[in-house]
């Protein structure tokens, strides 16, 4: 009698224990599915921008009011990244030029207004490189097409790891100084962010666009972009903790314009 | 010696729970991007001087758990020798065995396709399930179940700890849930919640993080319920009695640590240990079950020799009556079965 209630009991757990697994490894999401490219740059319909009577957009990304410290770094779990980075090392989130109030690092692009214009594929390689337990650049924009080269600089592992929403996330391994690696992505994005899962403090962002017209200012905080059509144009400026402003700018034919982006600490605010 | 063995996977596989969830509370789980290698690496030649930072966890999780593996070959090789008598338990063995095979893969999956929740978060549960057949086996092996002469007969009390352990493992799977979907701090205060009784906004993962500190409140009512009805009607179980005072003390320090993980901003150590902590009050929970269903089990009764504290042997040994073999309860008679004091 027992024997036979103790054969219903063992069965019974071991089926509860398998309709509790499968109830939990349902609805397994699975990311790295083909992406579908968006309209490649060169598409044949669109016409190509006359750069005779292109215009530029330039300006100037501030700070109103005084930038947060940056977070600081402890690169004791690996000693080849205490070699390697000599000195104290902090996060490059807040970037301001020598006068604290040009802000680095704002990636700047046209949003929205190039209509059908197509442009040549760009040649040159984009690159990013792990170098004393950093990302160099920090911040920077490529081509959607265009290829990427992921080096090692470093004596030490890394892996590199992108985690895009509309292109596909890869995480890969470069365990040998010196090792490179290509990827390219295949639909445009702002911002994809990348970080190194051996080294928690390491993050850069590429800003993945259609165009050219993309630009990361440095420590004066300005940014150039050139041989821009005449038009109207949405110009977005993102930062990586303050958010995106946008600011809408007509260009006419050969003309200039300066524009100057504001960024509040707390709040992010459109001029 | 089988039950010595059998504590010892135990106990390799709390340190298996605590490799694991130092991996995710250091955000390591893809610092080794690639598997069943490691870097390219075998396994098991990845040279220890690459061991560097969130690789170390996540590398030495995957060795620790090779090792549970290889001792959990070991142990169902064993159970299946030395327990002809107990055939369910053989191939209890061997279904722990089919857990850590799949909690393997899982882990593999789950870094290959970049830890998506769902697998992670079965990942998770399925450790928890092996961890419990790990204790339920060292406890059916162990010296004094064998040696159970008058197990308790309380339906009740089945009811209610069964209720429990349910309770236990369903609160486990909220809270791996929340580990794995990065809500550990969608409400960022404690007790309070956005300075509110309850939320005043809701997300997913809001709701997630609600959902496990409302658990944490069965959770204690059913320990605490459990707790007070063993000590009102079996408090001369010292089995049972015991037990429940471990299993309420453990609730105590669990919750103490599910308060220290939101105050401290998901510090990992802390992180970690309020998941191993969960996993004791889980199988805690288990064995005081187990020993309430002792008396359904047919496993044969063997005298336990207070001297040696471990039950006779079968051999040379007069069988009491012929009910021996038929598991059915010894006669009272002191010299033969009797619980140790």
């Amino acid at each position: 009698m027992r024997l036979r209630n103790a054969r219903v009991f063992v069965p019974a757990v071991m089926v509860s224990l398998a309709v509790s697994l499968a109830a939990c490894g349902g609805g397994q999401q699975t990311s790295n599915t083909s992406a579908t490219p968006s309209s490649p740059a060169g598409t044949p319909s669109g016409q190509k921008v006359d750069t005779a009577n292109a215009g530029t957009v330039t300006g100037t990304v501030t700070l109103d009011g005084t930038a947060p410290k940056n977070e600081a770094i402890k690169m004791n779990a690996d000693p080849v990244c205490i070699r390697e980075a000599k000195g104290p090392q902090f996060q490059e989130t807040y970037t301001v030029g020598s006068d604290g109030k040009s802000l680095a690092n704002v990636f700047v692009y046209v949003k929205d207004g190039l209509g059908n214009y197509v442009f040549d594929a760009p040649t040159e390689t984009a690159k990013i490189d792990q170098k004393e337990c950093r990302y160099h650049p920090h911040v920077f924009g490529m081509r959607v097409g265009q290829p990427l080269e992921i080096l090692n600089s470093d004596p030490t592992l890394h892996n590199i790891h992108a985690m895009p929403k509309a292109n596909s996330e890869f995480n890969t391994g470069q365990p040998i100084q010196g090792m490179k690696t290509t990827h390219t992505f295949t639909i445009k994005e702002v911002m994809v962010p990348f970080k190194c899962d051996v080294h928690g403090w390491m993050n850069a962002y590429v800003g993945v666009l259609d165009h050219p017209y993309y630009a990361v200012t440095k420590d004066d905080g300005k940014f150039e972009l050139k041989d821009v059509p005449a038009g109207t144009y949405t110009i977005e400026a993102w930062h990586e903790r303050f958010g995106a402003s946008t600011q809408s700018v007509t260009l006419g034919a050969k003309e200039s314009k300066d524009i100057t982006f504001t960024f509040k600490p707390a709040v992010t605010t459109t001029n | 010696m089988l039950y010595r063995f059998a504590r010892f996977v135990v106990a390799c596989t709390v340190l298996l729970i605590l490799a694991g969830s130092l991996v995710t509370s250091h955000d390591a789980g893809l610092s080794v991007p690639d598997w069943p290698t490691s870097y390219g690496w075998n396994m098991f030649t990845f040279p220890p001087s690459m061991w560097v930072a969130n690789i170390l966890y996540e590398h030495g999780h995957r060795l620790i758990a090779s090792g549970v593996g290889f001792l959990t070959i070991i142990l169902a090789i064993w159970l299946w020798i030395a327990e002809p008598e107990r055939r369910w338990l053989r191939w209890f063995g061997v279904g722990a065995l089919a857990a850590v095979m799949a909690q393997g893969l899982l882990g593999g999956i789950t870094v290959l396709f970049l830890l998506p929740p769902a697998v992670s978060t079965a990942h998770a549960t399925l450790a928890e399930i092996f961890f419990c057949m790990t204790v339920a086996i060292a406890v059916f092996t162990s010296p004094k179940w064998k040696a159970q002469a008058d197990p308790v007969d309380d339906a009740r009390l089945r009811r209610i700890t069964t209720a429990t352990t349910a309770v236990i493992f369903c609160q486990i799977i909220v809270g791996a849930t929340m580990r794995h979907t990065g809500a550990g701090l969608a409400i960022p205060d404690f007790p309070w919640m956005f300075g509110h009784v309850v939320p005043d906004h809701w997300d997913a993962k809001i709701a997630v993080h609600f959902a496990h500190r409302l658990g944490a409140i069965v959770v204690a009512m059913c320990v605490v319920g459990s707790g007070v009805y063993i000590l009102r009607r079996h408090t001369d179980r010292s089995e049972l009695a015991s037990a429940s005072l471990v299993l309420l003390l453990l609730t105590i320090v669990q919750i103490t640590l599910g308060a220290s993980v939101v105050v401290s901003h998901l510090l990992p150590w802390i992180n970690s240990v309020h998941v191993v902590v969960g996993a004791l009050v889980l199988t805690t929970s288990l064995v005081i079950t187990l020993r309430s269903w002792r008396v359904k089990f047919s496993d044969p009764v063997r005298p336990f020799d207070t001297a040696r504290g471990r039950p006779e042997p079968v051999e040379g040994r007069p069988k009491p009556d012929s009910t021996y073999e038929d598991g059915i309860r010894l006669p009272p008679d002191p010299g033969i079965a009797r619980r140790p004091a």
